[in-house]
């Protein structure tokens, strides 16, 4: 593969039409919120730039978001997205192996230093200096600041990456840690979500494609256009929140009618991603949609938000599980009956102060 | 009651006075103390408070679902977040106004703001005041604003539990609200300290059970202060004059 072919070029090589192609910008521009203007911008930039090396790594993670990207369910993500970007090295994808894999990343840190993107898929453990995840001999934390050096940018895809995930889970026996705490030098796009959302994905690569530079993020560095809303504020079961319609148990009549799941834990309310908007597997359905609540997923901290199935979440900090109602009423309980207890001593002084009054009197 | 008089013409006094009450009645015993603005204050705060942690209990843990129609012509739990959110802006703007009522009001207006902690006096105080709710001191003293227990509760409790809500509360408004609206633009750095709203949601809810802790007490001691202190608490809250009920000293 030549490094001088354009996106465009890669496509017509692959036997895609321009009609295609330019159906292929269109939508394109419009999952990232652009309107039609943008378009023929998309295209210029396909058919002019040649195309963006990135070395894609994997820490402690499971794939997931491998898995996801690959099912880009954009017309013509699967193939294209893959010939888009230079992907010049991937465990998952790549068809080299050992020493040989190696070897192609340091002749990609060479080739492109200062102008490829690093994306990070999971996240470097740093107990026990780094030995709970070894990448080629070395832990994977040595890996990610090697590559990091030279990156333009780094992408952190998935909970893991962006926010540490099931590893990094209390206690986190093995230090899992984001990307953003390791790399501080390098500015980082994450990409939340376990796995992301496929168009997501391909979405924010073009987008970086496209106009050089990272998309607009919001305060947690998220890019504002898939993450800037909540799963709540765009749920089709919206209305049956506001009407106070709630399924209050997984078989009652409610669930069948497709009431909201609130109740039932759902964490939409909480979670900023695109899913109640883009869908999943080529816009099928999303969790709520199949009548399971959202688990937040794309949140920092996930798993360590109670059960996904309680609206409250259980706090350890006293001791025991319980949540806030839990907790406020426990203490509201022992404060009103301090407040009974002393409001009978004070009438029973004051009864014994107004005997001793008389009889002194 | 203002204006100090010491002869009481006999047309002046009332038909049940008894000759031994007279010296008492022609002494003014009463001092203005909290002027309208911070009563209205209180009274417009303590609705609020009441709304808030109803309609904030049922949103935690909302109410059984009801059936009054198709969900286009029903919007329960939604009046309930369109009172608490309510409520919250009408406390966020008296809040507003009492501080600024703490600048241009007299000074006990200002009781509520700060704790004199470097005044060894005051903390003298604090710990007579700990003895008399503990039965140790005989005779509690006078105060013709808050006591200093009162003043440290008040404290910690409204002006610090009240700013917490406020920001915490204004914060989650602002996740509806959208961001580049204007509570996304003045509190939706909070989301920046926890992150994961849920974090927020949780805080702000122990928040409500600290504020009831302290309705809880202030009503209990308002209540036994009015019957065993030396003087007026409960009509103070509403008249803003503070009678005093014997002429010893301190």
């Amino acid at each position: 593969m030549s490094q001088i072919e354009t996106f465009y070029e890669v496509m017509r090589r692959q036997g895609i039409t321009r009609r295609s192609f330019m159906k292929y910008c269109s939508l394109t521009a419009s999952a990232l919120g652009l309107g039609p203007a943008f378009v023929p911008k998309i295209a210029h930039a396909m058919e002019t730039k040649p195309r963006t090396p990135v070395i894609w790594v994997n820490g402690l993670e499971c794939t997931c978001c491998s898995e996801s990207f690959i099912r880009g369910a954009h017309p013509l993500a699967k193939d294209v997205v893959l010939s888009m970007i230079s992907l010049d090295y991937s465990h998952v994808l790549m068809a080299a192996a050992g020493h040989a894999a190696e070897a192609a990343l340091e002749e990609a840190i060479e080739k492109y230093k200062g102008n490829y993107i690093l994306a990070v898929e999971g996240n470097p453990p740093l107990n026990e200096d780094g030995m709970f995840c070894i990448v080629g001999g070395k832990p994977f934390v040595e890996q990610l600041r090697h590559v990091a050096a030279g990156a333009k940018a780094i992408i952190s895809w998935g909970a893991c990456a962006s926010y540490g995930c099931v590893q990094a889970a209390s206690p986190n026996p093995t230090r899992a840690t984001p990307v953003h705490k390791v790399i501080t030098d390098k500015p980082i796009i994450k990409v939340p979500g376990c796995p992301p959302i496929a168009e997501v994905m391909t979405g924010v690569i073009t987008y970086m494609l496209t106009f050089d530079r990272l998309p607009e993020l919001d305060r947690q560095g998220r890019p504002a256009m898939f993450y800037g809303q909540r799963i709540h504020d765009k749920c089709y079961r919206r209305p049956h929140f506001d009407a106070g319609q709630f399924v209050e148990a997984w078989d009652d009549d409610n669930a069948r009618k497709g009431y909201c799941l609130y109740k039932m834990g759902c964490k939409g309310p909480t979670t900023y991603n695109a899913c109640s908007t883009v869908g999943w597997n080529e816009g099928t359905s999303f969790p709520i949609q199949s009548g399971h609540g959202c688990i937040g997923c794309s949140e920092d901290g996930f798993w360590d938000q109670g059960g996904f199935y309680n609206r409250l979440t259980n706090i350890k900090q006293f001791g025991v599980e319980a949540n806030a109602d839990q907790v406020g009423m426990a203490a509201a309980g022992v404060v009103g009956g301090a407040v009974a207890v002393h409001a009978a001593v004070s009438a029973l002084k004051r009864a014994q102060k107004k005997t001793q009054d008389k009889v002194e009197g | 009651m203002a204006t100090p008089t010491t002869n009481i013409a006999a047309h002046e006094v009332a038909h049940d006075l008894a000759p031994e009450d007279l010296a008492t009645v022609s002494r003014q015993t009463s001092i203005y103390v909290y002027e309208a603005p911070v009563r209205m204050w209180h009274w417009i705060n303590a609705a609020a408070i009441v709304v808030l942690c109803i309609t904030g209990y049922f949103i935690g843990s909302p109410l059984p679902s009801m059936q009054i129609g198709e969900a286009t012509d029903q919007f329960v739990f939604g009046y309930i977040r369109f009172a608490h959110f309510a409520a919250g802006w009408i406390l966020t703007i008296g809040f507003l106004g009492r501080i600024y009522w703490a600048f241009v009001g007299n000074h006990h207006a200002r009781q509520l703001f700060y704790v004199p902690v470097w005044k060894l006096e005051f903390w003298r105080e604090v710990i007579f005041e700990i003895r008399w709710y503990l039965f140790i001191a005989k005779a509690p003293k006078k105060y013709v604003g808050h006591n200093p227990l009162a003043q440290l509760a008040m404290f910690f409790f409204i002006t610090l539990g009240v700013s917490f809500m406020i920001v915490t509360g204004m914060a989650l408004y602002a996740e509806g609200a959208q961001q580049g609206s204007l509570t996304d633009t003045l509190f939706g750095w909070v989301h920046g300290l926890t992150w994961n709203s849920q974090r927020l949601h949780t805080l702000h809810h122990l928040g409500m059970w600290w504020i009831v802790i302290f309705m809880i007490v202030h009503i209990y001691v308002a209540i036994r202060e009015d019957i065993m202190s030396r003087q007026s608490i409960v009509s103070t809250m509403i008249s803003g004059h503070r009678t005093f009920k014997d002429d010893r000293e301190d």
